[in-house]
């Protein structure tokens, strides 16, 4: 059988030219970047080269760039350092979205059970934030606000830049700092991660979405942002991330941005197209069903439908059968029991969004397999229809 | 997710093949359980048959909105009551639901809980109706 992998919202295969890049630091230039001697030396020439081409795609200085562990640790330490720092400043308020990735919403729910104000914007049916909203309730206390890039799960992509120009206008009436995360990991292969360009003073980042290998990620502070260290152990990373650097891992997450985000044209029209293609076919051929996220303002890989009177799940393991891979934002899936946060935050009712299922598209989806999907997945549908008692 | 919350290898038999599916005409009891918000929707029919004075389940079939586990325990719970008598099927337990499919994630037990109660749901439907004849 065929297999189709259209999850790359999940993670990506890694770029062979980042394997091969990783190759000698795992037994020749092994060394420790802390350690004082040559084999330390080689690695910490090795990272240090890696922050500065990092640097260089996001528009930044090399000291501002900082090596984690994944996207959900960058999440955590960009919000919880920040948040700390201004605990000190006796300051509690912070800004989030409701359809954040769990790695932000559940960050920021300790610390609204640690006495933060905690406000989650609305989002639109679309899945836009509301920035009049985020203007109503950014105040004098406010300290941080964090919104993602775009959606994972709808592919939605929020106005970054829009965001970050009404920060600066209210810092400068206000008179004192509000920084502005984002989480970028969904976006690396498509859109421009010029954090001077968006306005950003934090961005986190994953390598595994994006060609690299799994179990690194990127946090940018910009200089002058007041942040502390959540973990601790010595002074690599900056003090910021201590801990022993990965220095295979960074040099490939280093090499695999490079070419994601020297790609992303035409990587991008590429996937569209393909994209395109699936939603036509899938609205066309099944009835009762319906994309959702933003028509157009959307990342160029994701296509999420809603199937009614089905459950996510069920139509998952039922393409996995077919040698097909997706994900649902099933409640199902999550392990708790209700369906997914960003498709109710965007007013779908529950028993819709049980039937929630995405695809994405990567650089090596070929047109063959989107044939294949569109051919498969009504047929899927009406089986699982029929088992449905009628209502 | 560690491997003992996926689904066993029986699990997925009964959702890709499941047994009794359908809908069942001249059914002496129906009984419907869950709702479409919950993402879960079973319904039980049975015909009752009689062996001398002992009533028992002649056929049963049904027919399931929800996932995976959702599906294979309400196609496995109509696999274990086929035959048996009423007074037995009513009997039937999520637990034992569960075990014979190998085990259950702890997210997915209450698909059990749903498929025992549609069955003992549309036994009492049965007896009710039975009664209102009599």
């Amino acid at each position: 059988m065929k297999r189709i992998y259209l999850d790359w919202a999940a993670t990506t295969p890694v770029f062979p030219e980042v394997v091969e890049e990783m190759a000698r630091f795992w037994r020749v230039d092994f060394g420790n970047a802390s350690s004082l001697h040559r084999w330390g030396r080689e690695a910490r020439k090795a990272i240090e080269e890696a922050r500065e081409r990092v640097a260089g795609i996001l528009n930044c200085q090399p000291e501002e760039v900082y090596f984690t562990g994944t996207t959900t640790t960058s999440d955590n330490l960009a919000i919880l350092g920040v948040a700390r720092a201004a605990e000190r400043e006796g300051k509690t308020g912070l800004v989030t979205s409701q359809i954040e990735h769990h790695a932000v919403l559940d960050t920021f729910k300790q610390l609204e059970n640690n006495g933060f104000e905690v406000n989650y914007l609305r989002v639109d049916k679309e899945g836009v934030v509301d920035v009049k909203e985020l203007e109503e309730k950014v105040d004098l206390n406010t300290v941080l606000v964090s919104v993602m890039y775009a959606n994972n799960e709808v592919g939605t992509i929020q106005p970054i830049e829009e965001i970050g120009r009404l920060l600066k206008k209210k810092q400068e009436e206000f008179g004192n700092r509000i920084f502005f995360h984002t989480d970028a990991a969904a976006v690396a292969e498509y859109l421009s991660l010029d954090v001077q360009k968006l306005g950003v003073d934090l961005m986190s980042l994953g390598a595994h979405k994006f060609g690299g290998p799994k179990g690194v990620g990127i946090l940018f502070v910009r200089k002058g942002v007041r942040i502390l260290p959540i973990t601790f152990g010595g002074h690599h990373g900056g003090g910021l991330w201590p801990g022993t650097e990965a220095v295979p891992l960074i040099v490939g997450m280093a090499k695999a941005l490079e070419l994601a985000q020297s790609r992303t044209k035409e990587t991008g029209v590429k996937v569209k197209r393909l994209r395109d293609k699936l939603i036509e076919g899938v609205l066309k051929r099944v009835p009762d069903c319906y994309l959702t996220g933003h028509p157009s303002q959307r990342l160029p890989d994701i296509a999420s439908f809603v199937f009614k009177g089905v459950e996510g799940e069920a139509i998952l393991l039922r393409l996995d059968d077919e040698g097909i891979a997706a994900s649902s934002g099933s409640a199902c899936t999550s392990g708790d029991l209700r369906p997914s946060h960003v498709l109710l935050a965007m007013g779908i009712p529950e028993e819709e969004a049980h039937g929630s299922i995405r695809f994405s598209l990567g650089r090596e989806t070929s047109e063959e397999e989107i044939d294949l999907v569109v051919e498969v997945l009504p047929k899927v549908i009406d089986d699982l229809r029929r088992m449905a008692p009628k209502i | 997710m560690s491997i003992n919350k996926l689904y066993s290898e029986k699990v997925m038999d009964h959702f890709l093949h499941p047994r009794n599916m359908g809908e069942l005409p001249n059914a002496d009891g129906v009984a419907t359980v869950g709702n479409p918000v919950c993402g879960d929707v079973m319904k039980v029919y049975i015909k009752v048959g009689k062996k001398g004075e002992e009533e028992y389940i002649e056929d049963v079939k049904f027919q399931t909105l929800g996932c995976g586990a959702a599906i294979a325990t309400s196609s496995i719970a109509t696999e274990m009551i086929k035959g048996k008598k009423l007074s037995e099927a009513v009997e039937i337990t999520n637990q034992a639901i569960a075990e014979a499919l190998g085990g259950l994630p702890p997210a997915k037990m209450h698909c059990s809980v749903l498929a025992a109660e549609a069955v003992k749901k549309a036994i009492e439907n049965y007896k009710k109706q039975a009664r209102q004849k009599s």
